[in-house]
Parts: C-alpha cells; sequence; structure tokens
C-alpha cells in the first residue's frame, strides 16, 4: 500500500474515533455544554488541554520556523510553554474555585460591570476566531497535500467533522475527542521523529540525538550535529545556527519582549482558560495545568530536535545536487508548490545559499525549464548575494564559484515531508496527515466553544435574554456553534491576506487585555471597575495600534525598536500600571467583590458551577 | 479562623514567588540574557545557553507546576482548607 492508500487508512479511522467518542458523551444540558460537568480527571483534562493549545501551527509549522530561525526559535519554545507556570500558579486553581462557565463571566462578576463583561467577550470572540481561521486553513493544506483533494473541499470535511462533535457533545464532546486527538498527533510526532533521529545520530531519544554526533559515511559522520550545522551555515551565507541575537529582529529586547508576549498571551487565551473550569476541585485544576505542560512538553522538546535533523538532511540531500538526480520527496512537494527551483547558473545542479531566490510564493507559468524544471513567473529578488561574499581560491588554485540562492522551500515542509526526507515507510508519512488534522482539528473545536460560549451565554443569556430557559439557551449555543463553524470555514476558502499578520495580533491582545486584570482581581482587592476598564482599553488600544501601524501601515517598530510580536509585552505592563493607578483613586470595590476575592483564595468549597 | 486564612494566603505567595524567580531564573536570565556566556560551556553536544533555550527550561517549567500542586496540597491539609 502506498503513501495515499496509508494516508486514507488512518485519516477515516481517526475521524471514526473522533465521531464514536462524540456520540458517546453527547450533552443535555448548558453544564455538561460549556465546562463538561466539571467531572473531567486531571490528566485527562491535561491530555485535553495539550490538544486544545497545540495547535497546525505547533504541529505542522514550529519546528520548520526554528529550523530556518536557529536559536532565536527559543521564543516559541519557551514562550509557549512558559505560560502554562504562570497560568497553573497564577490563575488556574482561583478561577476554578470562582466556578462560573466562561473568561467574561469572571470579569464582570469581579469588577461589578456589564460593560466589562462586554469588553472581556468582545476580545474572547475576536481572539478566538484570528486563531480559528488559520486552523480551517490547516485543514485545507493537509487534505490538498496528503488526500488528493481540493483545498476548499478538504476544508468543508473538516467543517462537517468538527461542527459534529462540538455540536452533538459541547464541551463534554470536545473533551474527549481532543484526548483521542492529543494520542494521535502526538503518536504521529514522535515515530517520523525517533526514526530520523536514528537515522542522522543512531540515539534513539531525539532530545538526546540533537545533541549527538552524525553517523553514517558522509562527510560530517562523526562531527556533532550542531557543530556541523553552524559550518554548513557558515559555508552558505547563513547566520550561525546556535549564534545568539544576530539581527536587530533578535536582538536580546526582542528575544525578550516576543517570549514573554507569547506567555502570557497563552496565559491569557480563553480557549485554554476555559478548560480549567472541567475538572471537579481546585487542586485538580492545578494538577491539570502540570499534566497539559508536561504532555505539551513532550512535543515541544522534540520539534526543536525534529528542525536540526530536517535542516542538516536537507541541505545534504538538495544542495548541490543535479535537479534530474532529485529525491523522490522533492518532486511531490513540488506538485504541491511548496518547493521551486530557478537555475541561475545554468549548471543544472541546485544551489542552496541564504537570500531569497524569487519574490513571493512560486507561480509556475505551465512551461519547463532546460533540465524538466518547472518555470516560475515570479521575479528575482532585486538585490541577489553570491556566496562566498569575497573572491576564495580551492587549495589547488582554482577559484571557488560564487553562486546565488537557487532554492525556495516553504517552512512547513521540515514537519511535512521530513519522515519522506528521511527515508521513512509509506505507512509513517500517511500518520503524519492524520497527526496534523488531529492538532488542527482539536484546537479549532476549542476555539469555537469559545465563541460559541461568548456569544449564547455572555452576550445572549447575561445581557439580552435573562430568562431564557436551560433547553433554549443549549440550543442558542449549537446554533451558534453552527454559525462559528460556518464563519470559521468562510476564512479558510477565503483566507484574508492577512492570517499570519493577526496571529501576533492575537497574542498581544490576550496578553494586553485578560492577563493582567485577571490577576490584579485575583491578587488585589482594590482593583476597581474604574481601573480596570481603563487598564483594559489602554492595553489593547496601545496594543492594536502599535501592530496595525507596523503590520499594515508599514510604520516603524518606534517603541525601542519592538516588533510587533513581542509589543504584547509592553501593552501588559501598560495595562497593569492603569489599572493599579486609576484604581488607586476611585472607590474602592463593594464588600460583596472582596468577599468573592477573599473566597476564591481558599480552595475548600469549590463544588458546583453557577451561572448566575 | 480568619488569621489563620491569611497566613495560609502568605505562604502560597511566598512559595509562588519563589517558583516564579526560578521560571524567571531558568527562563529568561540563562536562556536569554546569559545565554553568550553560557554557550561557552558545553554539555554534550549542546553549548549549555542555547539548551537551556530549547530544552532545559521546558523541563523545569513542568517540573515547578508539579512542585507546586505537592507543596500547595500540603499547605492546603495543613491549614484544614483541602477538599
Amino acid at each position: 500500500m502506498g503513501i495515499l492508500g496509508w494516508t486514507i487508512v488512518w485519516v477515516g479511522l481517526s475521524f471514526a474515533l473522533y465521531i464514536f467518542v462524540a456520540w458517546r458523551s453527547r450533552v443535555a444540558d448548558t453544564k455538561g455544554f460549556y465546562v463538561a460537568g466539571m467531572g473531567v480527571p486531571p490528566i485527562f483534562n491535561g491530555m485535553a488541554t495539550a490538544a486544545d493549545w497545540m495547535s497546525a501551527a505547533s504541529f505542522i509549522s514550529m519546528a520548520g520556523l526554528i529550523s530556518f530561525l536557529g536559536y532565536p526559535g527559543a521564543y516559541y519554545l519557551m514562550g509557549w510553554t512558559g505560560g502554562y507556570v504562570l497560568l497553573s500558579l497564577l490563575l488556574a486553581p482561583y478561577l476554578r474555585k470562582f466556578g462560573k462557565y466562561t473568561v467574561p463571566d469572571f470579569v464582570g462578576d469581579r469588577y461589578y460591570s456589564d460593560s466589562a463583561r462586554l469588553v472581556a467577550a468582545v476580545c474572547a470572540i475576536f481572539v478566538s476566531f484570528t486563531y480559528v481561521a488559520g486552523q480551517m486553513r490547516g485543514v485545507g493544506i493537509v487534505f490538498s497535500r496528503f488526500l488528493e483533494v481540493d483545498i476548499n473541499t478538504g476544508v468543508i470535511i473538516g467543517m462537517c467533522i468538527v461542527f459534529i462533535y462540538a455540536a452533538l457533545g459541547g464541551m463534554k464532546g470536545i473533551t474527549w475527542t481532543q484526548v483521542c486527538q492529543y494520542c494521535v498527533l502526538i503518536v504521529a510526532y514522535l515515530i517520523p521523529a525517533i526514526g530520523i533521529s536514528m537515522i542522522v545520530t543512531g540515539v534513539p531519544i531525539p532530545q538526546i540525538g540533537f545533541g549527538s554526533t552524525i553517523t553514517g559515511d558522509g562527510a560530517y559522520a562523526g562531527k556533532m550535529l550542531l557543530d556541523t550545522l553552524n559550518v554548513i551555515a557558515r559555508d552558505l551565507g547563513f547566520v550561525e545556527y546556535t549564534k545568539t541575537f544576530a539581527t536587530t529582529n533578535t536582538n536580546m529586547l526582542n528575544v525578550f519582549c516576543i517570549t514573554f508576549a507569547l506567555m502570557v498571551g497563552t496565559a491569557g487565551l480563553p480557549h485554554v482558560i476555559i478548560r480549567f473550569y472541567t475538572v471537579p476541585t481546585v487542586r485538580a485544576a492545578r494538577l491539570s495545568g502540570g499534566f497539559a505542560l508536561l504532555f505539551i512538553a513532550i512535543l515541544y522538546t522534540t520539534a526543536p530536535a525534529v528542525a536540526a535533523f530536517a535542516r542538516f538532511n536537507m541541505v545534504e540531500t538538495l544542495n548541490e545536487v543535479s535537479y534530474e538526480h532529485r529525491p523522490e520527496w522533492y518532486k511531490n512537494w513540488e506538485k504541491a508548490g511548496l518547493i521551486a527551483w530557478v537555475d541561475y547558473n545554468g549548471d543544472g545542479k541546485i544551489q542552496y545559499r541564504n537570500g531569497k531566490a524569487f519574490i513571493g510564493r512560486p507561480v509556475f507559468t505551465g512551461k519547463k525549464g532546460k533540465f524538466g524544471e518547472p518555470l516560475v513567473a515570479n521575479k528575482p529578488p532585486k538585490v541577489q548575494k553570491k556566496y562566498p561574499l569575497t573572491p576564495q581560491k580551492y587549495p589547488d588554485g582554482k577559484a571557488v564559484p560564487q553562486v546565488a540562492n537557487e532554492l525556495y522551500i516553504d517552512r512547513d515542509i521540515m514537519v511535512l515531508a521530513s519522515p519522506e526526507i528521511g527515508g521513512l515507510p509509506p505507512w509513517v508519512v500517511g500518520l503524519v496527515a492524520a497527526g496534523g488534522l488531529a492538532a488542527a482539528l482539536s484546537t479549532a473545536a476549542g476555539l469555537l466553544l469559545v465563541v460559541a460560549s461568548s456569544i449564547s451565554h455572555d452576550l445572549y443569556y447575561r445581557v439580552v435574554n435573562r430568562k431564557a430557559s436551560e433547553k433554549q439557551r443549549l440550543l442558542v449555543g449549537r446554533i451558534m456553534i453552527g454559525v462559528a463553524v460556518a464563519c470559521a470555514g468562510y476564512f479558510g476558502i477565503h483566507p484574508p491576506a492577512f492570517v499570519a499578520q493577526v496571529v501576533a495580533f492575537a497574542f498581544g491582545l490576550a496578553a494586553s487585555s485578560f492577563f493582567p486584570i485577571i490577576v490584579l482581581g485575583i491578587f488585589t482587592k482594590s482593583a476597581t471597575r474604574e481601573g480596570a476598564i481603563c487598564g483594559m482599553l489602554a492595553g489593547i488600544i496601545f496594543t492594536a495600534i502599535y501592530i496595525i501601524n507596523a503590520k499594515f501601515m508599514g510604520g516603524a517598530n518606534w517603541f525601542l525598536g519592538i516588533t510587533p510580536e513581542g509589543i504584547g509585552t509592553v501593552g501588559m505592563i501598560l495595562n497593569f500600571i492603569v489599572t493599579i493607578v486609576v484604581s488607586s483613586f476611585t472607590k474602592a470595590p463593594p464588600a460583596e467583590v472582596q468577599e468573592i476575592v477573599e473566597n476564591v483564595r481558599v480552595p475548600r468549597g469549590a463544588g458546583e458551577a453557577t451561572d448566575h | 479562623m480568619a488569621k489563620d486564612v491569611k497566613e495560609y494566603w502568605r505562604k502560597n505567595i511566598r512559595l509562588m514567588t519563589i517558583l516564579l524567580a526560578i521560571w524567571f531564573v531558568v527562563g529568561y536570565v540563562c536562556g536569554i540574557f546569559i545565554v553568550e556566556p553560557l554557550n561557552t560551556i558545553r554539555l554534550g553536544g549542546f553549548p549549555l545557553g542555547f539548551w537551556f533555550a530549547q530544552q532545559g527550561s521546558i523541563y523545569v517549567f513542568v517540573v515547578l507546576i508539579f512542585v507546586y500542586c505537592a507543596l500547595m496540597k500540603k499547605l492546603d491539609k495543613e491549614y484544614d482548607v483541602d477538599e
């Protein structure tokens, strides 16, 4: 059986499993629908949180990003894991004790204000939507590459699956399918990683193999992998792999700010926070933070290893190889438009160097070149550097040819194609497709539930119709899931050009809006309604203006040169300062609010959730 | 009782502060601020600073949460606020 056959088997089996699990855990009340009846054991909540959190970006894109970034890739690794320490120590136990259904619930009650509730609900909807569009697109891409169907068909299939299990089982259905999805995605990530680690270094544990010597009889056999990557990078004109703070976008201040914004943003993301409402006790909330990070860490410590192996393998199998002898995997991904070659020096060999091969993503003209390569319509970059930059001579006196980069590679290939690059069997390649789909679908479902609950619970029930019956509310919740799925699918099929840019937005917004006021709401009794509203607005407006100016208007990074990805850190600090200052000269919160604060600090009595 | 709860809260804050200090030192100090001097030390095939940034910090983060859970479980019992 070939790659396609195995892919159909794995994807089909995993989808059948999700539907079966959803059917078994269908719900009939709002408590089940919003917070899974609060009966999820911590270890399973940890798995569900891990799947909820790890999106198509973590599974497909992260290792590729790291393999091109080298050391600064650490901001993704630390940023997207360290946030769980903040979450488990500063937020989760107290929000669980508070015991409502959503994040805006806490904000509205603690700050005794429906305006604050409204601001929080709108932020939650915006942050989640930003994210979900990217997930649906990810589903489409996996379908189109691995199952040879149209991207749009892929998006629609994904939408139907998510709708079935989210509408049927609400949070309960999502939780138990996420548990299954975690198992699928982690197996799909680890098997190829272990296989490649064995091939490159002979060590079966990628986390260790990544710091070991290269095996085999190639030119680099017996040398340390990371040292070799540095040598290769130097030779090809790239920044050394382990080099720190090489560019202005990766100077120390920016690496710090981006890491911090990602951490705080993670801790402030509503679809992650909401998972901690589903456990039975405060202790379980703390513990599930630990399990969640443990399960996430399994993938996140493997990713940098995969990044290093993939980078080594890619250069080894492509650079200076003649196009006619290009490997089989290259042909597959060329068809998908994720890799392209332009023979600038006319020698028929692929030269891989630093710099862009051409401007933008490849647009094939349909014609073939001299060596049978599909020609692209893209223009070459304005400045084309040739390496080595200064003329050099071989020991025998001949000049070293100076060449420009000829290869376009989409970073996502690093994970999607790594089993093929490493020469693993077809059943492993097919597994990667099922894993990518599990990662994208689990995150999409979690986000869609936040959107649906923000609309049906925080807006409809809390603001519009306080007398709605249980049945009505459940129906509205299900309809909202349907509406949200349809919108997300629309954005998946017609992706707005700015999807990549708005991810910075989602984190910046979560960091600069929710995190400070939730922390202050728990750890001080003096934070007031006025303080919180001013703080949230100050944080969001500053962050939003900075990102829009830098990303969409082409403005400069005027604040200390901090990039838009890291500006959430500054927005968060601003929010803290404004909230504290305004609170200090407004009327102290009423006694019953101070009581709420006293109450959330003590674990005992975290029984039933209430929705009133 | 009220005094006990205050003391419980103070101890919780102290524990949190210590753990978050470790979180900061491992992630930000070792992984970012002093990564260059640390990189002159080797841990097997890894420059040490690079290892902290891409591996070590994550392991420590996991341990920190479990330590917090365990110590808080004890503290909850001690002050009779457990569930």
